[in-house]
């Protein structure tokens, strides 16, 4: 057994910053983390982070508010407003602190911090440092780790790299720890704190066609979920409108943001032609974009029936150099065209899990002691869409919020500190399991089953969904499931950096989690947001202006509902 | 279909008497990499084999191996390039733990010794530090790093000397060097100037050649250099 008074699931910025948190109120962390925390999906994000400064010439009169209200709009009135004010309340404050820790946003020629305009949101108030914001927002919190690291005494600062966590330790009802692989020996180990944060980021590899890093499975929220934590609104899945085709990696919105058209085989700004994006046009938000993408398509509009053009051509090879450098790197290295000379190839892919674990605004969940910031959690600050530039800004502040919630938990405890009765019995149990996996001795592969779901759901779970797609999705997932009951592991049982007992346990999630999307997206007959429903083209706030609560259960998912926490702004149709 | 043998390192120093290469042959296909072709043996005919990957787009820089004679990332190299045999093997400085995965801890170490982080004193603004646009551009290319370690994998001076700064390092160190927000520059200097620092660099440029983001770690040994020189002769930066 081991002990941390706390432990902080996920090296990503949301898990970094909570663990900062920690540590500045004098609770010693251990962030455990599947990867090197600087090769975090964080670090795929591009196109910036939003905070009302003001920044901008045009931006002078954006406001707190402003942003609050863009959120709540663009989420499709499903967002928490009290979530939504606390969090672009806190972001300049956190946008500021990233900045005095050595984060090189992109200046304006006053030398402030500069900001870009984004889909959804009334001023340019995107903060960013050139399109590797989220790289260099992901880098500097390391650093700032790694100075935490050195300037602890007693090792208040430990950073476990390569430790997968598989089970929560629970003591009458309440989360005392957690269970973990450790990759390199493939040995599992017990460890106990008082409190645990998961900031382990999305499910993106549910789906095939996805910008998310390979890394980014449905783990993260199927192991509180499988704990008995409800997973909330999981049938609101973002796809971003422009990915590359072929790979699906993204193609920030930053590239529309900086004047890029979308244009389909004819040459023509499609955005136009629809009601919805005919004034936002390139910009309107991600859901708008997706669908009229898809639209243009389905119309016969694409090319090869399967994409349209992102053209940056006419920005110039300098802004593209000094804006856009990584697009312009992942275009030669990924498909051997230059966007200065060529337009982009791109086609809507899975890019955010907007439902997550259940948290209130502080980050705790329903489980005492356990709590979830970032994309793995759902607070709701993102709704049923959300904007861009939201999801980094996400991260820091509920990773920071969500720091402080714990220790301030910890620090009301009667009585704590390690138990090995309690260690002892969870890791038997939890050793007992993986032994069984290791003995799996069925014919079908895991690795198969891994991919025919994520195929499904791109096929029959994405952009639009329809009662019998649905259906057909839901009896896949199980078919799936049956498979999944008959598979072996195959090859050696040596565990070191043996992927394979980790590819069960992402394969089990993802099969799980899919399972609530899918409950999730049939159950709610209406469209709002990215969920896009042809049979219920209108979105229907007298039956689902609710939240989605997925509990688990081993034959699929019970779903109940939660209001949604209204405030200054009622539901409107939302009008771009 | 046309196919594409992989030729991959294999070792477990625990168990095996020494390393072996394995060849694999699957299917080529347009825009297979290296790394989909190591995912796909890794799918679908050996799932022992270990190797470090997480975003396949060239941003996470868990990737790096040695491929056809060269450090580079395995998730942009296009084996359609590379000809009919793709020949891999793990990071050369560092020791194999399994097959592709080395141990990290000395380049990890070197990085932490550097101290990098931002040190600008006490006292922050309100608000955010004025930087101008110039100053702002002198940090390009240093804050591209994705900490790969190619560069520190293809340097000669780390393969005598594992406790060398190395190119990874130096470019981090002389990032916030560059970087109109820091004081700590005296420090810096220090901190890379000594008997394992920048000194012991050949200059023979091979970082700077293997670099899969087109960085010049060289250039950044050179201007430390020259900023420990300028210190010690009085001279302002």
């Amino acid at each position: 057994m081991r002990y941390f008074q706390s432990i902080v699931v996920g090296g990503g910025l949301a898990g970094l910053r909570a663990a900062i948190e920690l540590n500045r109120n004098n609770v010693p962390v251990a962030v455990m983390t599947r990867v090197h925390p600087v090769r975090s999906h964080s670090g795929a994000a591009q196109g910036g982070v939003n905070a009302a400064l003001g920044n901008h010439e045009r931006g002078v009169y954006d406001s707190v508010e402003k942003h609050a209200f863009d959120t709540v709009k663009g989420s499709d009135y499903l967002a928490d407003q009290d979530a939504v004010s606390r969090m672009c309340g806190d972001a300049p404050e956190r946008i500021y602190e990233m900045e005095h820790w050595g984060c090189p946003f992109s200046r304006t020629p006053e030398g402030k911090i500069a900001q870009r305009p984004f889909g959804g949101a009334g001023f340019p108030r995107t903060c960013y440092a050139g399109d590797k914001t989220g790289m260099v927002m992901l880098h500097t919190l390391y650093e700032q780790v790694v100075r935490f690291e050195q300037a602890s005494e007693r090792n208040e600062m430990t950073v476990l790299d390569e430790w997968v966590v598989t089970h929560l330790i629970t003591d009458g009802g309440v989360c005392r720890g957690v269970v973990a692989l450790d990759l390199r020996t493939g040995a599992a180990e017990a460890f106990i704190s008082e409190a645990v944060i998961f900031g382990t980021g999305g499910s993106g590899r549910v789906y095939r066609n996805s910008t998310n890093a390979l890394i980014s499975t449905a783990h993260g929220v199927a192991v509180p979920y499988w704990a008995g934590v409800p997973l909330k609104d999981m049938e609101f899945v973002q796809f971003h409108p422009t990915t590359l085709v072929g790979t699906n990696i993204l193609m920030t919105e930053g590239c529309r943001g900086e004047g890029g058209y979308l244009l389909n085989k004819a040459g023509e700004r499609f955005m136009a032609f629809y009601e919805d994006s005919k004034k936002a046009m390139e910009v309107a938000p991600r859901d708008i974009t997706a669908r009229n993408i898809m639209r243009e398509i389905a119309a016969g509009r694409g090319f090869e029936n399967s994409y349209v053009h992102l053209d940056i051509r006419h920005l110039g090879e300098q802004k593209i150099a000094k804006k856009l450098p990584g697009i312009r790197d992942i275009c030669v290295g990924f498909l051997g065209i230059d966007p200065v000379r060529d337009p982009i190839p791109v086609q809507p892919g899975q890019h955010y899990s907007m439902g997550g674990v259940d948290t209130a605004t502080d980050g705790s969940t329903v489980m005492k002691g356990l709590y979830a910031a970032g994309e793995c959690a759902c607070v709701s600050v993102h709704g049923a869409n959300r904007l861009g530039g939201n999801s980094l800004l996400d991260t820091v502040v509920f990773g920071a919020i969500s720091g402080k919630a714990a220790g301030e938990y910890i620090a009301g405890l009667a009585s704590s500190g390690p138990n090995a009765k309690l260690a002892d019995d969870a890791l038997r149990k939890a050793k007992a399991e993986i032994d069984a996996v290791i003995s799996l001795e069925g014919a079908e592969s895991i690795s198969r089953v891994r991919e025919d779901l994520a195929a499904l759901m791109t096929e029959k779970v994405g952009v639009f969904r329809e009662r019998e797609g649905l259906s057909a999705a839901l009896d896949g997932v199980k078919a799936l499931k049956a498979r999944f009951s008959k598979a072996g592991f195959g090859g050696p049982r040596g565990l070191k950096y043996n992927f394979q007992v980790l590819n069960y346990y992402e394969t089990r999630a993802n099969l799980d989690v899919a399972e609530a999307i899918v409950a999730g997206a049939l159950a709610r007959e209406e469209s709002r947001g990215s969920h896009s429903r042809t049979d219920f083209p209108f979105r229907d706030d007298g039956r689902f202006l609710k939240h989605t609560m997925a509990h688990f259960a081993p034959d699929g998912p019970r779903l109940d509902y939660e209001p949604v926490t209204l405030g200054k702004w009622e539901p409107k149709e939302r009008k771009y | 279909m046309s196919k594409v043998t992989f030729n991959v390192f294999r070792f477990d120093p625990e168990t095996d008497a020494g390393p072996r290469y394995q060849r694999y042959e699957i299917e080529q296909a347009p825009g297979l990499t290296v790394l989909g072709g190591l995912l796909e043996i890794q799918a679908k005919t050996d799932p022992s084999l270990a190797f470090r990957s997480a975003c396949r787009a060239a941003v996470c820089g868990s990737c790096a191996m040695h491929i056809n004679g060269q450090y580079r990332l395995a998730c942009e190299m296009q084996t359609e390039m590379l000809g009919a045999t793709v020949t891999v093997r793990p990071l050369g400085h560092l020791s194999v733990i399994k097959d592709l995965v080395v141990e990290m801890k000395p380049f990890w170490d070197r990085y932490k010794e550097i101290k990098p982080y931002l040190m600008p004193g006490d006292n922050p603004p309100e608000k955010e530090f004025i930087q101008s646009c110039d100053d702002r551009e002198k940090l390009d290319g240093g804050i591209d790093c994705i900490l790969c370690s190619c560069c520190y994998n293809s340097c000669p001076v780390v393969g005598t000397d594992p406790a060398y700064v190395g190119p990874a390092a130096a470019l981090k160190a002389d990032r916030f060097l560059r970087d109109s927000r820091d004081r700590a520059r005296e420090e810096r200097l220090l901190l890379t100037g000594g008997d394992h620092g920048v000194w012991r660099c050949h200059t023979v440029f091979s970082c700077q050649e293997v670099c899969p983001k087109d960085l010049n770690p060289t250039g950044a040994i050179a201007d430390l250099k020259l900023g420990a020189i300028k210190a010690k002769l009085g001279l302002r930066s």
